[in-house]
């Protein structure tokens, strides 16, 4: 299980000097970022070579971290006018996340939906991107995607013989969608968040298609991010702005989450229907849901074995 | 004079009400309970034991109008105590303060109850690892007409084939 979990690292030379000792991996970055740089006239040339030099996140040192989050913080704070901040708090120890919903109250009133797009930074319009959709469902015919619409649009929720299940990123223990990722952008983290690396992604949508459960959203076009809108608590790994061309997916709010607050989706939901926390604390909500009532995840059949459980209360 | 001097003191009513249920064994931190503007404290009007006997009222009268929680086996002096009326009541007599009314709510919907105390039924806000507010039962029920009442849902996704794809 812990070999699903680690991304192979690449080992540096001490100190991760360019130059002193250079290896031939270092010198072609050098001759490859020198190629480009004679290229790119009018661009500020630290900027590109520190672009292009750029490793692994698991490879980063902290103060090169750091300083990529300096940097970050300064061109975001300049371009949505106020001060974003950029944090890469990385997993709680002993902390395993898993989420529940109980498919009994959820009324389909999308709130969720909007609660996150404000949170967690998502494009609103062309492209319009949203990590929860919610699936309107026949009472007559259960859990059945082929008797499901995301496009409801009455007057009043819920709607009598109907049901409504939000469906997100489940997190999955054994997710298809890293094992797709060519480069390694994504990957599951110890406390069960599977993250996206946006600088990292190179825009294939492989995970998109091995998702069984459409929770991936591809930029296809720059994204739409009104300044006075942009939520400026972000996490490098979370809801910070992304570029066009990169995927993007639920996190479990992972800026909030990381510090001990609840998603966003939780605290807006106005029947109560969403439950979060921690799978390894036996007291937690997610616990006590899991030792009172029957749970079930989505699509069990394809042995993803999501942290993310749905229930009926009553 | 009277009147404006009682809504003065509201907020620090809820306060003092407040204070004993955070400090309580189980340590529910709750949001205070709805009450319209201005109606509590009860004893405002309420001075003294009235007529027990259930009647159609003249004052209350869009709240018995619209009672639909056990009706007609109920009426108001099945919860509310009579004798103080900033108080409720629980079947065996104990009065029980706004604040916490869930005690109320279990004696019949024990399940729930059960669940609401563990974090199963209702909702939480605030740290998942730490302090956390809580909603009572009548946060989100009106404890007159319980029943949970239907929404506007928000708009729904564009298609793609509406965003150029």
């Amino acid at each position: 299980m812990s070999h699903r979990n680690r991304l192979p690292v690449i080992q540096d030379a001490p100190g991760e000097a360019v130059g002193a000792g250079t290896s031939r991996r270092d010198f072609l970055r050098n001759a490859a970022a020198g190629a480009v740089l004679a290229a790119v006239a009018g661009c500020k040339p630290e900027a590109v070579v520190e672009e292009l030099q750029r490793r692994h996140l698991s490879e980063l040192s902290p103060e090169r971290l750091q300083s990529m989050l300096g940097k970050l913080e300064k061109k975001w704070s300049a371009k949505y006018g106020k001060e974003v901040t950029v944090s890469a708090k990385g997993p709680m120890p002993g902390v395993n996340f898993a989420y529940g919903l109980d498919l009994s109250r959820c009324i389909g009133c999308r709130r969720c939906v909007y609660a996150c797009v404000k949170e967690n930074n998502q494009s609103r319009k062309n492209p319009q991107i949203q990590w929860i959709r919610v699936l309107q469902m026949d009472k007559e015919h259960g859990v059945a995607l082929q008797h499901a619409t995301p496009y409801y649009d009455p007057e009043k929720v819920p709607e009598a013989g109907h049901f409504y299940m939000p469906v997100q990123c489940q997190q999955c223990r054994h997710p298809p969608c890293t094992k797709v990722c060519p480069v390694k952008a994504t990957w599951k983290e110890p406390d069960g968040i599977v993250v996206i690396d946006y600088d990292w992604c190179i825009g294939c949508r492989c995970c998109t298609a091995a998702c069984p459960y459409g929770a991936r959203k591809f930029n296809w076009a720059e994204p739409n991010l009104p300044a006075a809108e942009m939520n400026p608590v972000t996490d490098y790994l979370g809801n910070r702005p992304r570029p066009m061309g990169v995927v993007e997916k639920c996190t479990f709010c992972l800026q909030r989450t990381r510090s001990g607050r609840y998603p966003a989706c939780v605290e807006i939901c106005p029947v109560g229907a969403r439950k979060f926390g921690n799978l390894l604390d036996p007291e937690s909500e997610i616990r006590q849901v899991m030792d009172r009532k029957r749970v079930f995840v989505f699509k069990e059949e394809l042995a993803t074995e999501p942290q993310f459980y749905f229930f009926y209360a009553t | 004079m009277k009147f404006p001097s009682w809504r003065a003191l509201l907020p620090l009513a809820a306060a003092l009400l407040a204070a004993p249920l955070a400090a309580s064994a189980e340590d529910i931190q709750a949001q205070p309970p709805p009450f319209t503007e201005g109606i509590f404290p009860c004893s405002q009007c309420h001075d003294k034991a009235g007529d027990p006997a259930p009647r159609q009222l003249a004052f209350h009268d869009e709240i018995q109008g619209g009672f639909k929680h056990g009706a007609p086996d109920r009426w108001c002096l099945e919860c509310h105590d009579n004798g103080k009326r900033d108080f409720l009541h629980l079947i065996n007599g104990k009065k029980v303060p706004f604040t916490e009314s869930y005690q109320l709510c279990g004696q019949c919907h024990g399940d729930k109850y059960r669940d609401w105390k563990v974090g199963v039924h209702g909702k939480r806000i605030g740290m998942w690892n730490g302090k956390k507010t809580y909603f009572l039962c009548v946060n989100c029920h009106n404890p007159h007409n319980p029943r949970f009442k239907a929404l506007k849902p928000e708009p729904p996704p564009i298609p793609p084939q509406e965003q150029g794809r």
